[in-house]
């Protein structure tokens, strides 16, 4: 083990990165680039919704149904129709988000202390998006039904009522962006370590300089330790230029220790860069290591608990996301960004990611000698 | 030094070489020739330590190839067929690079680079990436990052293979330098008009050996090395033929 090869295997690389017109712009913009765009279109909010209403029934009441939907800040009634195959129309194209459609008896109903159905299509197709849409509208519904209730009794109802006083910890807003920019951080050092340490070995095969290297005194570990400490410099760097960047431009609360997040990203790196050299010892070209890339990366983001919530997987599947480092990644990210615990916390997290990042690397680290002996 | 005994090497059911035997002797120029194909980079490779032999031995100065790896690979200096540098690095940053890698330093190391620098007439270009060399000259890089080291047997596997013929006349003339410096070289090629540029000359067809011995030797009873290789390939594949179909 001589340090003066692997750092001058290092510099090398750090040479080769940076010369690469190609590579410059992967590095710095395109990570901040998605971060931007994923940081807007990955959230779940409902902050609009387009409704489309059939008034049938024409009355004071029925009017002042549609008001309050039209009071409410999160609707807007686009569409005034008469015909219910136009509304049909309208949804099928996507036009409105919510049909509401008031039927001729309606006023005649409310009016004799009947119950009036007034019926509500959403488009189900967007199953999260549709529930969030239909628990608004019954809230708004809610909020009609007191007044009439109160408009017929005419006198203040006396009567004890419950009162909740809900707090929302860590993201006071429940603002999606909170719990999906870290993600998003995360997210993108793993996609850029594992890309780079795959291809930057890769490359080395398909150049053929490779075979060179095998012929010099260079040693397998040696060849290991300056293709992956560049990386971890980089991934490093790349994880604070993000973590700035959600900071002052999302305005994500940062109530953690930076240091520790920074070993968590070592942590981290231990697996990503391991798969990242198992990845390299089983292709041949850039092309085989891209398409093996997206191997791992789809299921590690699907099992990581990014999009879909863990608890909601089938049991089996849950005790397979263990096995995925993202998972624990985010747990430990969003754990120092929103809620800023510490390792008296995150503890289990470290430890399983700690172990999963060993195994993976040492695993790796005897194939890849294996297959330069 | 060298002496390959009964070498063989299989990739799953294919047999890339079959029992091949002979020698080098220190300081001299050995030729490998033969068509695509037949064998002469997997026995290069197995001779520069780069994949085992399936049976067999390759003794390089006293050594054993497999055994003493280390020992071997610090004698040898090997030049694949395809350009093995870094094309997106200059001519300067490869010969740095590979001087590194061997731990050269202080006064040897500038010297060192001069020295072969010069020989490759490659001193005005050393600012120039290797990717943008032409083929001659990416060769004469390769070959410089390759001696760097100063290796006592020296072994290129189709050196002058798709290299310009003037170029080719000049690499020549630096192997003959570095024979006449004491190196050992085994050189292949798939050009038999080079053959009369070697001291030995080794004949592979189909992962088996020919003929081997001086080029002279190799062409008695034939008017010149082409004619003797394909009427010598012949008489072998004639004989293969029939054995097969006596089975």
């Amino acid at each position: 083990m001589r340090w003066l090869r692997v750092r001058e295997l290092v510099r090398k690389e750090f040479i080769q990165v940076f010369r690469d017109k190609r590579n410059r712009p992967i590095l710095v913009l395109s990570p901040l680039i998605q971060l931007v765009l994923f940081g807007y279109v990955v959230t779940t909010d409902v902050r609009d919704i387009r409704v489309g209403a059939v008034d049938h029934s024409k009355t004071p009441e029925s009017r002042r149904l549609l008001e309050s939907f039209d009071a409410n800040p999160t609707f807007r009634i686009l569409y005034r129709l008469e015909d219910p195959k136009a509304l049909d129309r309208l949804i099928l194209r996507q036009k409105v988000d919510l049909g509401i459609w008031i039927p001729p008896d309606f006023q005649a109903k409310v009016r004799k202390q009947k119950t009036a159905a007034v019926q509500v299509i959403a488009d189900g197709s967007m199953s999260n998006m549709a529930a969030v849409r239909i628990a608004y509208t019954s809230n708004v519904v809610d909020g009609y039904n007191t007044r009439l209730l109160q408009e017929h009794i005419k006198r203040k109802i006396q009567y004890g009522e419950i009162d909740l006083r809900v707090r929302t910890w860590y993201n006071p807003n429940l603002d999606s962006q909170f719990y999906y920019v870290p993600g998003i951080v995360a997210f993108l050092v793993m996609l850029l370590s594992l890309l780079l340490t795959s291809m930057a070995i890769v490359r080395e095969k398909e150049s053929g300089t490779m075979e060179q290297l095998i012929v010099t005194p260079l040693r397998p570990f040696e060849m290991i330790l300056g293709k992956t400490i560049p990386f971890i410099l980089i991934a490093q760097a790349q994880m604070i230029m993000v973590a700035l960047f959600a900071l002052f431009w999302f305005n994500i609360p940062m109530k953690g220790s930076a240091p520790l997040l920074m070993a968590a990203t070592c942590i981290f790196l231990l697996s990503t860069l391991g798969i990242g050299l198992f990845i390299s010892t089983v292709s041949r070209t850039q092309q085989q290591a891209m398409m093996t890339n997206f191997f791992f990366i789809v299921p590690f983001f699907m099992l990581s608990g990014f999009v879909f919530p863990i608890a909601n997987m089938p049991l089996g599947v849950q005790w397979l996301t263990h096995l995925d480092p993202l998972r624990h990644f985010l747990v430990i990210i969003r754990g120092i960004f929103l809620k800023g615990t510490g390792i008296a916390v995150l503890w289990p997290q470290f430890l399983e990611l700690a172990v999963l990042g060993g195994v993976v690397f040492a695993g790796a680290v005897l194939r890849f000698q294996k297959r330069l002996d | 030094m060298v002496l390959v005994k009964n070498v063989s090497k299989t990739f799953g059911e294919i047999s890339a070489v079959t029992e091949a035997s002979f020698a080098v002797d220190q300081g001299t120029l050995a030729g490998m020739i033969g068509s695509d194909g037949a064998g002469k980079t997997t026995l290069l490779r197995i001779i520069a330590t780069m994949i085992p032999p399936t049976s067999g031995s390759v003794i390089v100065s006293g050594m054993d190839a497999v055994t003493r790896r280390d020992a071997v690979k610090a004698l040898l200096g090997y030049m694949p067929q395809r350009f093995g540098l870094y094309p997106d690095l200059t001519v300067d940053e490869n010969l740095d690079f590979f001087m590194d890698i061997y731990g050269l330093t202080g006064a040897e190391r500038s010297r060192r680079r001069e020295k072969y620098l010069g020989f490759s007439h490659l001193t005005p270009f050393v600012r120039r990436k290797a990717g943008d060399l032409s083929g001659g000259m990416k060769q004469k890089l390769a070959l410089a990052c390759v001696l760097i080291h100063q290796p006592r047997l020296l072994i290129l596997d189709e050196p002058t293979n798709g290299v310009d013929p003037v170029s080719r006349q000049e690499f020549w003339e630096i192997l003959a330098e570095m024979k006449a410096s004491g190196m050992t070289l085994l050189v292949s090629t798939a050009y038999l008009d080079e053959g009369e540029n070697f001291d030995r000359l080794v004949i592979l067809h189909k992962g088996r050996i020919l003929a081997q011995g001086t080029p002279e030797a190799v062409c008695s009873g034939y008017p010149d090395l082409e004619t003797a290789m394909i009427k010598r390939i012949e008489t072998v594949d004639a004989g293969l033929a029939e054995e097969r179909f006596a089975l």
